[in-house]
């Protein structure tokens, strides 16, 4: 496998996914769902569903055993997948027949230990082969990210650091320089699983980090209906949307229903960033 | 005057400026929690340029603690270790029944000093919870204690304890329900109460700089057993034993003689039933590097990197990592690493017990039944220095289940604690 254009990874993809949102005036739509769950085709046919319903780009999870930064949803989630035998090479399926199925954008999100385990050159060129567009590795911090940048650039893969409201103005720099793609800012100090209000923080954190950067900053965490999508459209270039996917299929009586319910939930939301775009922006 | 109790690291040697020990340590942790681990970087360098910090500390430690614990041959003990001198390093006798209020008590005096009023903690078997408690009833701060469901039922006297002083002991009911999970779950409380909260990590791993300063809070078990043996024996001893889960224990006794390149640094890690079982605990033996709880370390790990569950009878070592400075050693060919089973180290609990009176915790009796392997290994000539890291109150349910002492077990006891193996006497 080697790094060549016809091989690469769709950092552009993704560039140019979020370019044209903001042409449209409104926030890109964001979905995250873990691969493997509910089993490895159905994940796939989530991914499927969000698209369909209305997602721009979709992150898709790459189960861990310990998910420090996961609130209970989505270990739930990765519970299953890993308890129905979830591979790196079924995640890397699930990018590959998602991106060929609706040429947009696929990242995946994980943490660091599977991808270090697995080797990052290999990761790197066969994410880039089935079509990736990058990474978000939640704990890899940029000061421990050199190797991994220095293979995703390799392969025309972003990497999507994330920022926190706690990140003092020298580090979101520092931050934002090393990222590509676009730069995730956590709405709140927490772990992931949806909110009642996504707090004001999440706006001030996006302004400090513009003020760093050209890059896109898409907001995350506790996001999960159209109201709330709408508020951050308001503020964002994006808005990520997880746990209340997951939420979704857990919730449903069969898988049929679990994709009906992703794929009503992606058309809600992708009405509340362009009604975010069109109230406040 | 100079601290007698706290004494980090005078070389300053390890780790270096990124937190690294070779290739072990570093600071994987999330964008969020980053802010707060460098104020704790910062403010315990503060604290050790501040000699307020280790006058406070140094009299917590004498008055409080009841340093320095005492170190005591077991010549009775040591009739099964080949003839081999054996000194134990009593951390049991420390106030809480375990070294772990050495390194509480330092990070207690921190919390106060960054203006924080929340602690949280992990524990495994209990001690560490026991002593954070302890140091949050006595500073009087709010105290959530994590821990594995699983040692919970097996530490149910721990639990008792900590609630009595006041701690909210939260079950935790992911994966494992053991050590590794509990601290996943302070992760995520730590994450959302980062502002108020600080994570009073309880051994030598975690994101830097938890490794180095913990380890420097415990360094005195080291330095005061080095004082101490060669006052007794006249010379330093030819090993330094201690059990390995987190490795908190052994780095604090190990540290102090790692310049003394006659002295063997052996850690003793749980083989539960048998590193050739796959039910076990012994990261060192059969783990490969990798990532957990920030830092890179040796982890118990499949062939993509998935976390492993371990298994050990003591809820204490029952750990898929390992601090990364014993990674460190390890590697540098400095410190050895043997695997002990539940079975050597009930055996060694029973033998010390029988022979010395004194009933260590089952966490230690891993470090004992290695002593008593190593002993052996060195012959009559041989000089021993164990840490006896705590008592072994907290496992007399597990122990007397695994002997059969209960008198409802009476039929059991007679098969399970082959009671004529040892009678009390060196043979």
């Amino acid at each position: 496998m080697t790094g060549t254009a016809a091989t690469g990874g769709q950092i552009r993809l993704l560039t140019d996914t979020i370019a044209a949102a903001r042409a449209e005036g409104r926030a890109a739509l964001i979905a995250y769902l873990p691969a493997g769950f509910p089993t490895v085709d159905g994940g796939i046919e989530a991914v499927k569903a969000v698209f369909d319903g209305g997602a721009d780009i979709v992150e898709v999870g790459l189960p861990h055993s310990d998910p420090v930064l996961d609130g209970p949803v989505i270990q739930t989630a990765d519970d299953i997948a890993l308890r129905g035998g979830v591979k790196i090479a079924d995640v890397l399926r699930t990018v590959r027949e998602a991106h060929a199925a609706t040429g947009k954008p696929v990242l995946v999100m994980t943490y660091w230990n599977p991808i270090d385990r697995y080797g990052v050159e290999r990761f790197t060129a066969e994410l880039a082969e089935a079509g990736g567009a990058g990474c978000i590795l939640p704990d890899l911090p940029v000061q421990e990210s050199a190797l991994w940048r220095e293979h995703a650039a390799k392969h025309d893969l972003a990497t999507v650091f994330v920022v926190a409201p706690s990140s003092k103005d020298e580090r979101l720099a520092t931050i934002t320089a090393a990222g590509s793609g676009f730069v995730y800012a956590a709405s709140l100090m927490g772990v992931t699983g949806t909110r009642a209000s996504v707090g004001a923080q999440a706006r001030t954190l996006v302004e400090r980090t513009r003020a760093t950067t050209d890059l896109p900053v898409c907001v995350g965490l506790g996001v999960s209906d159209a109201d709330q999508a709408a508020e951050v459209a308001g503020f964002a270039d994006g808005v990520i949307v997880g746990s209340a996917f997951v939420r979704r299929m857990l919730d449903a009586p069969d898988e049929a229903a679990g994709l009906e319910a992703v794929r009503t939930l992606a058309g809600d939301l992708a009405r509340g960033v362009r009604t975010g775009a069109a109230t406040t922006r | 005057m100079p601290s007698e109790f706290f004494v980090p690291d005078p070389e300053g040697r390890t780790p270096d400026a990124n937190g690294y020990f070779g290739a072990f340590g570093g600071t994987f942790i999330p964008e969020a929690l980053v802010a707060a681990v460098d104020e704790v970087a910062v403010e315990y360098e503060k604290a050790k340029a501040d000699p307020a910090f280790a006058r406070e500390l140094d009299d917590l430690l004498t008055h409080y603690t009841g340093r320095p614990s005492a170190l005591t041959e077991v010549p009775r003990f040591a009739g099964h270790a080949g003839g081999a001198r054996v000194f134990l390093k009593r951390e049991d006798l420390n106030h809480t029944g375990s070294h772990k209020i050495n390194n509480v008590l330092g990070q207690a005096l921190l919390t106060r000093r960054m203006g924080k009023t929340r602690v949280i903690a992990e524990t495994g078997a209990g001690q560490h919870g026991v002593a954070t408690a302890t140091a949050c009833a006595l500073f009087g701060l709010d105290c959530t204690i994590y821990m594995g469901e699983v040692d919970t039922e097996r530490q149910a006297l721990n639990v008792a304890r900590m609630r009595m002083l006041g701690a909210e002991v939260i079950a935790v009911k992911s994966g494992s329900r053991t050590l590794k999970d509990a601290i996943n779950e302070a992760f995520r409380d730590w994450v959302a109460n980062v502002d108020h909260t600080h994570y009073l990590f309880g051994t030598v791993a975690g994101p830097h700089p938890f490794p180095a300063m913990v380890r420097d809070f415990h360094r005195v078990i080291g330095v005061e057993a080095r004082r101490q043996i060669l006052q007794r024996a006249g010379r330093l001893p030819d090993a330094a034993i201690a059990c390995v889960g987190g490795g908190s224990n052994a780095i604090g006794l190990f540290h102090a003689f790692i310049p003394d390149a006659g002295v063997r640094l052996i850690g003793c890690e749980p083989a539960g039933h048998g590193v050739e079982t796959g039910e076990h605990a012994a990261t060192l033996t059969a783990g490969e590097p990798g990532i957990l709880h920030g830092s890179r370390s040796y982890v118990l790990q499949d062939e993509e990197g998935q976390i492993t569950e371990p298994y050990s009878i003591s809820a204490g070592l029952d750990y898929p990592g390992i601090g990364p400075e014993h990674a460190y050693l390890k590697d540098s060919g400095r410190g050895e690493y043997r695997a002990v089973t539940d079975d050597d180290a009930m055996r060694a609990l029973r033998l010390l017990s029988r022979t010395e009176g004194i009933i260590p915790a089952i966490e230690s009796a891993h470090a004992l039944a290695g002593a008593l392997e190593v002993g052996r290994e060195l012959g009559e000539d041989g000089l021993i220095v164990v840490n006896l890291s705590g008592r072994g109150d907290k496992d007399m349910d597990t122990a007397a289940r695994y002997f059969g002492l209960y008198d409802t077990d009476a039929e059991v006891a007679e098969d399970a604690s082959g009671t004529a193996e040892i009678e009390g006497d060196a043979k």
